[in-house]
C-alpha cells in the first residue's frame, strides 16, 4: 500500500495537478513519440532493416557516435580544469567566466553553426593557421567534433562546479597532514568524490552530442559516407519523402536515447546517493 | 537535459579561503598552468564563436546591418519566432507547476517514471522531435486525411512550428521547480490549510513566494530555447520565406545564400537575445543568494 492511500491528504489539487500533468505529457509527448515506433513496427521487416543498415546510415552512426564520445572525453578533461578553475582561484573576469559557460545554453544552434564555420574555415580566424598545418577543421568530420565541444562544455562544468563547491576540505586538510603530496591528494581524495558527477557530466554531453543537429551541419560539410551525421540522414530521408526510411532511423536514435537516459538517471541516483543531495 | 544541470544554484565564493590554506592549494606554477589551459580552452571555445558572431555582422557597416534587419523577411521571422515563444513559454509555465506540484506535494506510484517521462524531450535529438508530428500531422500522418478534409494545415505552417516549439521546452519549468520545492518540504502549506487558506491562497501566497526565482529562471530558458530552435522547427516549416521562417531558420537561408552579413546580422539579434538571457540568469542567482542570506 503506499503512504498516499493510507495517510489522509491535507494539501489540494492532487486530481487537479497530476491529472493535468499527465494529459499535457500524453498530447504533447507521449503519443506523438510513440508515432515513431508504431510507423516503424508497421514496416516490412526486411524494409526496416534495409533503411537502417544502408552504408550511409551505418557511416553516420560511426560519426555521430563517434565524434559525441570523442567530445564527451575531451569535455570531461577541460571541463574539470574549467571548474577546478572557478571554485578554487580567484582571477579577473571570474563572473564573467562563469556566467558565459552556459552560452551554449542559451545561443541558438544555427548560431552557434555559423559562428564555428566562420572561425574554422579557410580564410576564418582559426582556420587560416590550421590550414597551412594541414588540420582541416571545417567541411569534414573535425568539424563536427568541434561543434560537439561547443555544444557539450556546460553539461560537465555546470554538473562537476556545485560537487567541487560542497566538498569537504577536512578530507585534503587530514590527507596533507598524513603526508600526500598534492598530487596525490587529488588522485586518491579528490578524483573519487568528483567521479559519479564527471561520469554524469560526460554522458549527458554524449547524450547531447549524440542528437545534435544546428550547430553541426553547417561546418560538417556533410559529405555522404564522411560527414553526414544521423540527424542528417533523417531530414534528408524527408526531403526525398521516404518517410519510412526516416522513421527507421528516428526509431534507432530513440531507442539510443531512451538508454542513455536510463543510464543517466542511474548514475545521478548513484552521486545523489554519494554525496546525499540531489544532482 | 540542460536543466538537469543548470539549476540555480546559490553558492559562497570560497576561492580566497582554498587559496589561503596549506592543504588545498597547489604551487604557484601549477595553478598558473591550470589557469592557462582551462582559460584559453574557454577564449577559444566559448568567447571567439560569440565575438565573431557580432564582428561578421559589422563587417560591411552599420547600413548593410540595419538593412538586413529591417527587411520584410526578416521583420516576418522575428513576429513568428515571438509568436512561438508567447504561446509555448505559458503553457510549460502552467504545465511546469502543474507537474512539480503533483510531484512534491504527493505520493504516488510510478513517480520516477513520471520524472524520467517530462525530461524526455531533452534527450530527444530535435530533428525527431519535429517528425513525430510529421507522422502525426502532415498529408502522409495519422491525421492527415482529416486535417485535409477540414482544409487545416498543421505541418508547413505556424501551428507545427508552435507545436515542435513547446515540445522541445516541456521540461524547462518543471525541472527547476521540482528540486527546490522537494527541498522546501510540504509543511508550510500544511499549516496554511491547517489555518483555513484555500488552495489558490495556498499556491499564491505560500508557495509562489519561496519559487519565484526558479520559476523566473525556467521562464527565462525555455524562453531561450523557444525563440532559439532549430532542428525541430525546420523539420516542420518547410521554409517559405515570410511565412513560416522563424529567425534561426531565416539565418540559415541567408548563411546558405552566401548573404553572410545579413545571416550573421540576423544571428546577432539572438546572440544578444543569449546574453540577455544569461546577464539575467546571473541577476537571478544574486537575487536568490540575497534572500538566502537574509533569511540565514
Amino acid at each position: 500500500m503506499s503512504r498516499a492511500a493510507t495517510l489522509p491528504r491535507v494539501l489540494p489539487g492532487f486530481g487537479l495537478s497530476l491529472g493535468y500533468t499527465l494529459s499535457y505529457l500524453s498530447l504533447i509527448v507521449l503519443i506523438p513519440l510513440s508515432a515513431v515506433f508504431i510507423r516503424a513496427s508497421e514496416l516490412p521487416l526486411d524494409a526496416f532493416w534495409h533503411a537502417v543498415t544502408a552504408p550511409r546510415v551505418l557511416a553516420s552512426y560511426r560519426l555521430s557516435f563517434g565524434m559525441a564520445l570523442l567530445a564527451a572525453a575531451i569535455n570531461t578533461v577541460f571541463g574539470l580544469l574549467l571548474a577546478w578553475a572557478l571554485v578554487r582561484y580567484r582571477f579577473p573576469g571570474k563572473k564573467l567566466v562563469d556566467a558565459l559557460v552556459d552560452l551554449p545554453f542559451a545561443l541558438p544552434t544555427a548560431v552557434a553553426g555559423i559562428a564555428l564555420t566562420a572561425l574554422y574555415a579557410g580564410n576564418g580566424w582559426l582556420g587560416q593557421y590550421l590550414e597551412p598545418l594541414g588540420i582541416k577543421v571545417a567541411f569534414g568530420p573535425l568539424g563536427v567534433l568541434v561543434a560537439l565541444v561547443f555544444i557539450g562544455l556546460p553539461f560537465v562544468v555546470r554538473t562537476v562546479q556545485p560537487v567541487l563547491e560542497d566538498m569537504e576540505t577536512e578530507l585534503e586538510e587530514a590527507a596533507t597532514s598524513l603526508g600526500a603530496h598534492r598530487w596525490q591528494t587529488f588522485r586518491h581524495v579528490i578524483l573519487p568524490v568528483l567521479q559519479p558527477a564527471l561520469m554524469t557530466g560526460f554522458a549527458l554531453a554524449f547524450a547531447r552530442g549524440v542528437g545534435e543537429y544546428g550547430s553541426v551541419i553547417f561546418i560538417a560539410g556533410n559529405i555522404p559516407m564522411v560527414s553526414e551525421i544521423t540527424p542528417l540522414m533523417i531530414i534528408s530521408k524527408l526531403e526525398q519523402y521516404d518517410y519510412a526510411g526516416a522513421t527507421a532511423i528516428a526509431s534507432v536514435m530513440l531507442v539510443a536515447s531512451f538508454l542513455l537516459l536510463l543510464a543517466i538517471n542511474g548514475l545521478q541516483a548513484w552521486q545523489a546517493r554519494r554525496h546525499g543531495r540531489s544532482a | 537535459m540542460a536543466g538537469a544541470v543548470s539549476s540555480l544554484s546559490v553558492q559562497h565564493d570560497k576561492a580566497g579561503l582554498l587559496e589561503s590554506r596549506q592543504a588545498t592549494r597547489e604551487a604557484p606554477w601549477v595553478k598558473a598552468a591550470i589557469l592557462t589551459v582551462a582559460l584559453s580552452f574557454f577564449a577559444i571555445f566559448l568567447l571567439l564563436p560569440l565575438v565573431v558572431v557580432f564582428v561578421e555582422a559589422l563587417a560591411q557597416g552599420w547600413e548593410t546591418y540595419l538593412t538586413a534587419l529591417v527587411e520584410p523577411d526578416a521583420l516576418s521571422a522575428v513576429k513568428l519566432t515571438l509568436l512561438a515563444a508567447v504561446i509555448s513559454v505559458p503553457l510549460n509555465l502552467v504545465f511546469g507547476v502543474a507537474a512539480a506540484w503533483a510531484i512534491t506535494r504527493f505520493d504516488f506510484r510510478g513517480k520516477p517514471l513520471l520524472i524520467t517521462l517530462i525530461d524526455l524531450p531533452f534527450s530527444v535529438s530535435p530533428v525527431v522531435a519535429g517528425l513525430i508530428y510529421v507522422l502525426v500531422f502532415s498529408s502522409h500522418g495519422w491525421f492527415g486525411p482529416w486535417l485535409a478534409e477540414h482544409d487545416i494545415k498543421v505541418i508547413f505552417a505556424v501551428p507545427g512550428i508552435v507545436l515542435a516549439t513547446i515540445f522541445v521546452t516541456v521540461p524547462f519549468v518543471a525541472r527547476e521547480l521540482i528540486p527546490l520545492l522537494q527541498a522546501q518540504g510540504r509543511e508550510e502549506e500544511e499549516a496554511a490549510v491547517v489555518l483555513g487558506a484555500r488552495g489558490w491562497q495556498v499556491f499564491w501566497y505560500v508557495t509562489l513566494p519561496n519559487v519565484r526565482w526558479a520559476l523566473l529562471y525556467g521562464v527565462i530558458l525555455s524562453n531561450a530555447r523557444a525563440m532559439g530552435e532549430f532542428g525541430a522547427v525546420s523539420v516542420v516549416s518547410g521554409h517559405i520565406r515570410g511565412e513560416t521562417n522563424t529567425l534561426p531558420l531565416h539565418v540559415e537561408i541567408l548563411y546558405n545564400e552566401y548573404n553572410f552579413a545579413a545571416a550573421f546580422a540576423v544571428a546577432s539579434l539572438l546572440a544578444l537575445l543569449a546574453l540577455v538571457t544569461l546577464a539575467v540568469k546571473s541577476w537571478v542567482e544574486w537575487r536568490a543568494s540575497q534572500t538566502v542570506a537574509v533569511e540565514d
